[in-house]
Parts: C-alpha cells; sequence; structure tokens
C-alpha cells in the first residue's frame, strides 16, 4: 500500500467514509473529525506510516482535508 | 502617578491611539519600530500596574523574570538534545506554581498582606505552560528572552486574552504585513473597536449595570420560594440577564484587545463566534471564548488523550474521551477560581458535552430514522442556549448569594 492509500484507510476506519475521490473535504467543518478521532490519526500515522507528529504540529487548517493530510505527512517524513 | 486600567474609559483610547500613531505610520510605510514599539509598551504597562497598583507591578516583575529564567534554562537544555519527561514536569509544575498559589491563597485564613497575583496571571501562564510544552515536542527550537518577553507582555491582550499563540504571534511580529493587507487590518481595527463598543458599553452596559441590579434584587427576595429553594420567575430573568451580560461584556473586551493587536499588524485570534446560535454544547465551544477552548482542547484533552492511547492504559475509546472531557473541564473550572460554583460549573460542561457525545453517537447509528429539518435545528439552538445559560448561573455565584 502507498501512503496516500494508508492514509485514505486509516480516515475510512476512523468515519465510515471514503475519500480516496473527495480528497478536499473538510473534515473538522463537517464534524467527520473531533478532537478525539484526530488523537487516533496522529497515532495511526506514527504505527502506519513511522512518521512522528507530535501534538504542536497538529494546526486544524493545516490539516483540514485528506489532500492536505496527505501533504503534511510527506513533509514530516 | 496616574493609573489607567485598560479600555475602561474614553481616555484610555485617546492616549493608546496617540501613542500608537508612530507605529502605524512605521507599518503603513512596511517597517516595525521596534524600539518605539517596546518603548510604548512599557510605558502601558506602568499605566496598568504602577501607581496604586504599584503592587501589582512588582509581581508581574517577579513573575516574568522567573519565567523567562525557566523557558530560557529549558530551551538551553533542550538544545543539548535532551529531554527527560521528569525535567519537563518538573518544569511545568514551576511553571504554573505562582497561578496555583495565587489561586489556593484566598483559601487560608490571615492571607492578608501576601499577594503574589496580578491582573492577567492566569492568562500569562496559558502562554508560559504553551511555550514550555512546544519546547518538549520540537514545534519551537529557537526562542530569544526578547522574542519571549514581547509575546509575554504583549500589552493589549496581557490582562484578559485572548490568548495566543507563541509561533502565531512571532510570524506577525517579525513579518509586517504588506500594505494592502496592513489597510485591510486597520478597516477591521476600526470594525472592531466600534463593536466592541457597541457590546461593551451600550449593550454590556444595559444588562449589567441597569438590568443585573434589579434581577438580582427581586430573585433575593423570592429566596423562601419554592419550598426554600428560592427558585422564582426572577431567578430565570437573572439567568438570561447575567448570561447576555456576560457574553457582551467579555466579546466587547476581546474586541477592543483584537483590535489594538490589529492597528499594530499583530491579527491576534478571535475569542467569540455568535456563540448563542450553537446547535449543542461541542460546537459551543467551538464559539464561546475559543482561544481558552482551543488551549485547553489543543494542551490538556489532545494530550491527554494521547498519552492514555500511546500507553493503552484504557482500551475503549468512549471511556477515554470521557476521561477526558472530565479533567479538561475541572482543569477549566479550577483555573477560574477555586469554588465551589466554578468547579460545578466544569462538572456540568463535562457531563453535557459527555451526553452531547452519546447522542451525536447515536443519532449516526440511527440516520435514517432521525428527523433534520429546520425545526430540529431550532430546537437545538433553544435547547442549547438555555442550558448554556444555566451553566452560567452556576458561574455567576448567585446561587452561592442565594442559598449561602
Amino acid at each position: 500500500m502507498t501512503d496516500t492509500e494508508k492514509i485514505y484507510q486509516i480516515l475510512k476506519d476512523l468515519t465510515d467514509e471514503d475519500f480516496s475521490d473527495k480528497g478536499d473535504t473538510n473534515l473538522f467543518e463537517t464534524g467527520l473529525l473531533d478532537s478525539m478521532a484526530t488523537v487516533q490519526l496522529l497515532l495511526e500515522i506514527q504505527t502506519e506510516l513511522n512518521v512522528d507528529v507530535p501534538v504542536s504540529e497538529f494546526e486544524r487548517s493545516e490539516w483540514a482535508t485528506p489532500n492536505k493530510i496527505i501533504a503534511k505527512v510527506q513533509t514530516l517524513k | 502617578m496616574i493609573n489607567l486600567q485598560p479600555y475602561n474609559n474614553p481616555t484610555y483610547f485617546a492616549i493608546i491611539l496617540t501613542g500608537l500613531l508612530p507605529v502605524m505610520i512605521g507599518l503603513y510605510y512596511g517597517k516595525r519600530l521596534r524600539i518605539y514599539e517596546s518603548l510604548i509598551s512599557i510605558v502601558f504597562l506602568v499605566l496598568t500596574f504602577g501607581g496604586d497598583h504599584w503592587q501589582q507591578g512588582m509581581a508581574l516583575i517577579g513573575y516574568t523574570i522567573f519565567q523567562v529564567i525557566l523557558t530560557m534554562s529549558y530551551a538551553h537544555y533542550r538544545h543539548q538534545k535532551k529531554n527527560q519527561t521528569n525535567v519537563f514536569i518538573a518544569l511545568i509544575i514551576l511553571s504554573i506554581l505562582p497561578l496555583v498559589i495565587v489561586k489556593l491563597t484566598p483559601l487560608f485564613p490571615n492571607h492578608h498582606g501576601f499577594n503574589l497575583g496580578f491582573l492577567g496571571i492566569s492568562y500569562l501562564t496559558f502562554k508560559t505552560v504553551q511555550v514550555l510544552m512546544e519546547l518538549r515536542d520540537g514545534t519551537i527550537k529557537e526562542i530569544s528572552a526578547s522574542q519571549y518577553l514581547h509575546f509575554l507582555l504583549f500589552f493589549p491582550t496581557i490582562s484578559s486574552g485572548p490568548i495566543d499563540r507563541y509561533r502565531r504571534f512571532l510570524r506577525d511580529y517579525e513579518n509586517p504585513p504588506a500594505r494592502k493587507d496592513y489597510l485591510q487590518s486597520i478597516n477591521k481595527a476600526v470594525f472592531y473597536l466600534f463593536q466592541g463598543f457597541l457590546y461593551k458599553y451600550i449593550l454590556g452596559y444595559y444588562f449589567g449595570t441597569r438590568l443585573l441590579p434589579v434581577v438580582t434584587h427581586l430573585a433575593l427576595g423570592q429566596r423562601l420560594a419554592f419550598g426554600g429553594t428560592g427558585i422564582s420567575w426572577y431567578l430565570l430573568a437573572y439567568m438570561y440577564v447575567y448570561s447576555l451580560y456576560l457574553f457582551f461584556d467579555f466579546a466587547g473586551y476581546s474586541l477592543f484587545a483584537i483590535s489594538i493587536s490589529y492597528f499594530m499588524g499583530i491579527q491576534t485570534p478571535p475569542n467569540f463566534n455568535k456563540p448563542f446560535i450553537a446547535h449543542n454544547i461541542k460546537d459551543f465551544w467551538n464559539r464561546w471564548h475559543m482561544t481558552l477552548s482551543f488551549w485547553f482542547r489543543d494542551f490538556i484533552f489532545m494530550r491527554f488523550t494521547f498519552w492514555i492511547m500511546k500507553h493503552r492504559w484504557l482500551k475503549n475509546h468512549v471511556r477515554i474521551s470521557q476521561l477526558a472531557y472530565l479533567v479538561n473541564f475541572l482543569i477549566m473550572g479550577f483555573w477560574h477560581g477555586v469554588t465551589w460554583y466554578y468547579i460545578v460549573y466544569g462538572l456540568f460542561h463535562a457531563t453535557a458535552i459527555i451526553i452531547n457525545d452519546y447522542w451525536l453517537r447515536f443519532k449516526k447509528q440511527h440516520q435514517d430514522k432521525i428527523p433534520h429539518n429546520r425545526f430540529t435545528e431550532y430546537l437545538a439552538i433553544f435547547l442549547t442556549f438555555n442550558i448554556v445559560c444555566f451553566s452560567f448561573l452556576i458561574f455567576s455565584g448567585f446561587l452561592d448569594k442565594l442559598w449561602f
């Protein structure tokens, strides 16, 4: 699985929705991710992709959509 | 010597805008007049914490020196790539210690004459803890005492927020805006200033100074009503009047602080976003005293859940979030002050948000069966508004007066 596929899979597990063809959905404004789900997301990224994301790194506006999450993970790699 | 409390009277606004005129002209030409800005900041700090408030001024100086030493030492320690959890915890404890002492002092008899407190200590502590946490996470790598002081003592927000973030503040401070953007900032600053006047000095004044004493008197007159509980229509009136006063007064103050920041080319984040149209408690905390609730979300709730999940101390995610809500809102309650009504206020909101989460999960599972239309939306707003106002009745401390 590529990183992108892994991230879509993590998001699917967390929200029960498939974002593969709607990568610009705002996950926070739509209420799909709350703080709790966000923490799960960060932990999953850590275990599945081996990318360490400290909570301080998490700025909602920079992580708001699946595409932004993918881009952000690439920069932190 | 004269003393001027922030945003308290027309003189303060006249002085502040005059004093900031050179800063504004500098920014218009794309330059931040650092030395002038630092000097004028000191002048305003002296006006607020000098004169007959000099004891607070001394406390502020002592507090600031203490925090600078802590932060610079920790930055130095982290620079050597050292990162022990015990050291980090010790520093956090030391950093909040002055605030804890100030909050606990009133509980002891004969505490008069001993006072470490000053206006704004609760708000400064959010900034000091935040910087230590980000140093630990490595998201703040370099820090100079001068930058730290500018952030900590930024005078427009020193007394009651909004609580800014170090990296965000520094970005604005170090990069003066382009002329087009600065003119837009001025535009907003003027708007916020007048919105603030409307909120604080017209609406806040009307609810707080005109109506509140009247309903207070009437509600206290009903002490024996409803089997001695004091529950009466006047108490209900007090609840709504106090809630509206609290909103307009605090939102008005926040607008002043944001307005003055914008004049100085610093885009201090907003504190309120139409909180009374929230359609549930979770939504409410994204709209009410936002810089405080976001601080708690990022530095308490998320870190607490992260920590528990990482160590797998609890498996059930629902339980983890419930525990985190309790911790989060209890600390918020204690932060407001160590009295039963602030702590009950915290517990009340924790309970409300836990119930809210149950409902949201239930709704998600039964999407097809639960109607959603304009009527249910209004009902949700109405319910949330009343639950929130009830929490403010607890917060106001009026029940303490009524019952004890």
